[in-house]
């Protein structure tokens, strides 16, 4: 009896740790949020309070959708993150088939060479990169971002791509190649789909740090035309600092997506984690 | 596994016809790696041996590295941004990995309810861009709209309340803590994965024994999870020696007030770009992100060298 009183105890006080935990790391997201929906009075006299009839108001979004190109930062963003992801993916998956599939000269090497990157920081590379993109006359254009992401995505892909690979089993791309499959077919009509959960995981680890990053866009690509939400909405409120509704707007917009996707792939991120996929 | 499949091909007598399809597969990743990240890292540590001597660049040895870390106006501000990036580092060990380490500990207990949500929620702020955090913080400090205060107020510390970010002496340390808040998700997760690993029968043997509890979490599991903890610490250690974007949003590029909270990054988008009345100079630009490719590169030789092969791996 006094264990099982002891360990009712233990999981109350972890409840408690956990929760207190949970709204620390929530906290500032629902201000935001609840905030974002109120009229000026309102956000600072009851900061904590939920938006009533009252008090409810959708100014700052007015602002914000009115001032800033909101739609075409998003688009930027979008079109950046998705395609550095598809090349991340494409060129990852190749390279770690590669390097797992066959024995070649250099493959250690080649291996190594290429995880490199996965603790080596490509900002530190800045100066030069800005150099090549400004040679080739990149700047200010959604390829030179596209081109970094990729670079910098891709030698954590091959990693977990490649360990993945292995546990594709032997006989099966065997049985592909005595029916007369190609090596590319091999890879693509086989391989390919098998790892499709280790792509998933790929895939959200290369989205995040691309979505959120200020430093490339900030200096390779600053332009109207080109400027991402992350760096759009660094900019918009630079420039709005004291109207709090029209800054309060511009971040719940620039936190949406960001949890929609969350919510849709933790799962598989969560999976991808567990299954040991970074260790 | 694969071994004795490949292996066979490499006895027969018989040459192979050169292999394209590797090439292939290898070409476009090693291409774009090398292109978009090798050769500029390359190249910057290149620069930071030359300068520009009457409009010619030039080269001129280490001049630059001791011109950094001895000339009256840029050395101060370089050794006080490198000693400011040490305290930030020490804070995300002291706070930031038992944190994690601890939330991992408690969400990994077995059967534990909603362990999925809380999982879920710590994890969010991990996910937001720096833009958004920092201003949330900085809103949430600000004396002006009064969250922080009028929290502290509810708790009976409203006296203890002062506009950490604008002081000099607090600034640091609250943007370190915001940082931590920020990513005590990624230690949470990596070690809530090691403790996962662990086999049943290894803790089921340890209860038989009679330890349980925290002696079971100190004598058990803790040793199996080092290699996790190694990990983390590496992460954290590049992590903050290229951190910029934090600091670039929370104080500006000047990393105010009065430059106690600037760290290797921003002092080099600083000297790299310009800022205000200062000139942009590539060739120093290139020489601090040298320095800092030197000390990411001394801690992890010391982490793949040193640590992780004294470090006891067990086997299930």
């Amino acid at each position: 009896m006094a264990t099982a009183r002891t360990s009712y105890l233990r999981t109350g006080l972890i409840h408690v740790a956990l929760i207190s935990y949970t709204l620390i790391a929530l906290f500032p997201v629902f201000l935001t949020l609840v905030n974002s929906f109120k009229t000026r009075n309102a956000i600072f006299r009851e900061p904590m309070a939920i938006p009533t009839p009252s008090t409810f108001s959708l100014v700052g979004y007015e602002t914000v959708l009115k001032q800033g190109d909101f739609v075409g930062y998003f688009q930027n963003s979008l079109i950046v993150t998705v395609v550095s992801i598809a090349l991340v993916l494409l060129f990852g998956a190749m390279a770690a088939f590669a390097l797992s599939e066959y024995r070649f000269r250099g493959n250690l090497l080649m291996g190594l060479y290429l995880a490199l990157g996965i603790m080596i920081p490509i900002r530190l590379g800045t100066v030069a990169i800005l150099q090549g993109m400004v040679a080739a006359g990149l700047v200010n254009t959604l390829t030179a971002l596209v081109l970094v992401y990729t670079a910098q995505g891709l030698p954590l892909a091959i990693f977990i791509l490649s360990e993945f690979m292995r546990t594709v089993s032997d006989d099966l791309k065997n049985a592909g190649r005595i029916d007369g499959l190609s090596e590319y077919a091999i890879f693509f009509r086989l391989v390919l789909p098998l790892v499709r959960p280790a792509m998933a995981t790929v895939a959200v680890f290369t989205m995040i740090p691309i979505w959120n990053d200020l430093w490339f866009p900030l200096i390779l690509a600053p332009g109207e035309a080109t400027k991402t939400v992350t760096l759009g909405a660094q900019m918009f409120i630079g420039q709005f600092v004291t109207n709090w509704n029209a800054v309060l707007s511009a971040l719940s917009l620039a936190i949406l997506p960001v949890l929609v996707l969350y919510v849709v792939f933790s799962r598989q991120l969560i999976r991808g984690i567990t299954s040991g996929a970074v260790k | 596994m694969s071994d004795t499949k490949t292996a066979d091909p490499e006895i027969a007598p018989i040459k192979r016809p050169f292999r394209w399809h590797i090439l292939v597969f290898l070409a476009p990743a090693f291409l774009v790696y090398t292109a978009i990240m090798i050769l500029p890292l390359i190249e910057t540590l290149r620069l930071s041996l030359y300068n520009l001597v009457e409009g010619q660049t030039v080269f001129v040895g280490l001049t630059n590295f001791v011109t950094l870390f001895s000339d009256p106006r840029l050395s101060g501000s370089f050794w006080n941004a490198l000693g400011n990036n040490l305290i930030f580092f020490v804070i995300h060990m002291l706070v930031q990995n038992p944190v994690g380490i601890a939330l991992a500990a408690m969400l990994s207990v077995s059967k534990l309810r909603f362990a999925t949500f809380y999982r879920t929620a710590i994890f969010v702020p991990t996910l937001l861009s720096f833009v958004i955090v920092g201003f949330i913080w900085k809103l949430i400090l600000s004396p002006i709209w009064g969250i922080a205060p009028g929290m502290m107020d509810w708790v009976g510390l409203k006296w203890a309340f002062a506009p950490w970010l604008g002081k000099s002496e607090s600034a640091l340390i609250t943007v370190s803590l915001i940082s931590v808040w920020q990513y005590v998700g990624i230690p949470m997760m990596l070690i809530y994965a090691a403790l996962l690993n662990i086999p049943d029968e290894v803790l089921e043997a340890a209860e038989c024994d009679g330890i349980t509890g925290w002696s079971q979490f100190w004598k058990i599991k803790l040793p199996l999870i080092l290699p996790s903890i190694g990990i983390i610490s590496i992460l954290t250690f590049v992590g903050n020696f290229n951190a910029f974007d934090l600091v670039y949003t929370v104080q500006g590029a000047l990393a105010g007030p009065d430059g106690s909270t600037d760290i290797l990054g921003t002092l080099l988008y600083r000297t790299f770009f310009g800022f205000q009345n200062q000139m942009g100079d590539r060739s120093m630009g290139a020489t601090i992100a040298t320095v800092m490719f030197l000390i990411i590169l001394a801690g992890v030789s010391l982490y793949l060298f040193v640590i992780q092969r004294r470090m006891r791996r067990y086997q299930f």
